[in-house]
């Protein structure tokens, strides 16, 4: 694997990390303020609702930086396998490591007949791939190694660290708009009325807190969206290094686009995991802007434009 | 004046040693990357030693009619094992890699073993292995050409031969590997 490019890119995705955490942690926080201060009606009670936000923030992020790939891969009901299990994927994954000088990570497969793939993971010490057994059944070996090289240079680049902390953004921020929005069907608003300067402020903070509440959410998916075109680009470029191949990633990207079949355990929060968009209606509805990848025949064309100019021709 | 002349040359000192730091730091690390990706070489080509016996007891039965050829691929890979000359492993490598494409070549001739499981899975070992090793040479060729271009590029190149870094070599597979190949087809 050429290090500079590995490296400069590891070097983007833990600035970006860093920066995500801090924008996350941030917004967490203030969304807590609000929050609190709108519930309860006191700047007490905002502190309350800050160090809470602060708390859960942490906690889910700590638990996603150090669980979040077991959670994705239970998510998508994978099973891991060993080189008896599955010897032919086994058998590629660990020529795509050694090709890129990774150590070998864990490989799950998932029981369903739509072809798609994806890695997760902190870091190279603790990555996975999984791989659909449609994956397994429709692509020939070249295909599934163009594949798995696509895969493993998620894992070197740090790409997966990175997808899974938007994972975690994406994830709280719902779940803390959902709890202060069901919340304010019960209790909400119990200090409402107690002092008139105080329910002025307490209404204004009520009316931002509805409003982050609503486009916090939306604001978190589009950062999803966008943070995966980039980077599948440079996965297929890495992945062609490592194999030599470009046909086979671009055979494969064909017929895992080109598949009818719709992968049932792909969902929203794991949509941008795969190599090849899962969420096939989504793509189709709304393109640019919402979409995870990059149109695929745009990548397919990259590919084919090596085969026959981009990269010399070797012997053989 | 002269204290600010001594402050410049101060400032600029620090740099040209923080600098030479950081490049050396850097070569160091480049260095012991193509070191390991030349340990990892030995690792593939110690792991097809040990994997080829177990393979061949697998499909024995299967080529009774071809003793000559599992021979060939034993010898070639008790040859490899002996300790020699780099040029010659090389050579002996390359043979063994030559004798095992044979037997692929002996088992085309048999269209019924084509679909055999034990068939299959035995090709799907054997190719693998051969695939790991090129693997892991094309891995060591990337991080020698990586090293060699920061050893030979204009800043580093100031300090990489005073420190003591020198390019190293890529492996080539072309000139051995290919002569053995067409003697073991013959």
């Amino acid at each position: 694997m050429d290090g500079g490019t590995f490296r400069e890119r590891i070097a983007v995705n833990r600035r970006n990390s860093v920066f995500l955490i801090l924008l996350f942690l941030v917004f967490v926080a203030v969304f807590g303020y609000v929050i609190g201060y709108a519930w309860i009606g006191d700047p007490t009670g905002a502190l309350f609702g800050l160090a809470l936000a602060f708390v859960v923030g942490t906690i889910s992020g700590v638990v996603t930086y150090y669980g979040g790939d077991r959670m994705v891969l239970a998510a998508s009901r994978a099973k891991q396998v060993t080189h008896e299990d599955a010897p032919v994927l086994f058998n590629v994954v660990e020529e795509m490591a050694i090709a890129s000088g990774l150590p070998m990570p864990k490989v799950y497969i998932i029981e369903d007949s739509a072809p798609n793939a994806f890695a997760t993971g902190r870091d190279p010490e603790h990555a996975t791939v999984a791989a659909t057994t449609g994956l397994l059944r429709k692509l020939d070996r070249d295909e599934l190694q163009g594949v798995m090289a696509h895969e493993m240079s998620h894992v070197g680049n740090f790409d997966i660290r990175y997808a899974m902390l938007v994972g975690v953004l994406v994830g709280t921020t719902v779940l803390i708009s959902d709890f202060f929005l069901r919340g304010l069907w019960f209790g909400g608003g119990r200090g409402g009325g107690r002092r008139e300067g105080g329910g002025q402020i307490q209404l204004i903070m009520m009316v931002v807190a509805i409003l982050l509440a609503v486009l916090a959410p939306l604001f978190a998916r589009l950062l999803q969206l966008s943070i995966s075109r980039q980077r599948e680009y440079l996965a297929d470029a890495s992945a062609v290094r490592l194999t030599r191949n470009p046909k086979g990633l671009a055979d494969a990207l064909a017929k895992i686009s080109g598949d009818k079949e719709v992968l049932e355990v792909a969902n929203r929060a794991t949509a941008h995991l795969y190599i090849v968009n899962p969420v096939k209606s989504f793509e189709k509805r709304a393109k640019g802007l919402f979409s995870t990848h990059p149109p695929v025949n745009e990548r397919i064309d990259i590919l084919r434009s090596m085969e026959t100019g981009g990269i010399p021709e070797t012997v053989g | 004046m002269s204290i600010i002349l001594l402050i410049i040359l101060v400032v600029v000192l620090v740099v040209l040693v923080i600098f030479a730091i950081v490049t050396y730091n850097g070569l160091v690390r480049k260095r012991n990357d193509t070191e390991e990706a030349y340990r990892q070489i030995d690792v593939q080509l110690k792991r097809r030693y040990d994997l080829i016996p177990n393979l061949l007891e697998g499909v024995k039965k299967y080529f009774r009619q071809e003793q000559e050829v599992l021979t060939q691929v034993t010898q070639a890979r008790s040859r490899a094992m002996q300790p020699q000359s780099p040029g010659q492993q090389a050579q002996s490598e390359a043979q063994l890699s030559g004798a095992i494409g044979s037997l692929f070549a002996v088992a085309e001739n048999y269209p019924d073993l084509k679909s055999d499981r034990v068939m299959l899975d035995f090709q799907e070992e054997l190719s693998s292995t051969e695939n790991k090793i090129s693997f892991a040479r094309q891995h060591y060729n990337d991080s020698v050409g990586d090293y060699n271009t920061k050893v030979q590029s204009f800043p580093a190149v100031i300090f990489s031969r005073m420190m003591g870094f020198t390019e190293r070599e890529y492996f080539e597979a072309a000139g051995p590997e290919r002569e053995s190949v067409t003697v073991s087809y013959d």
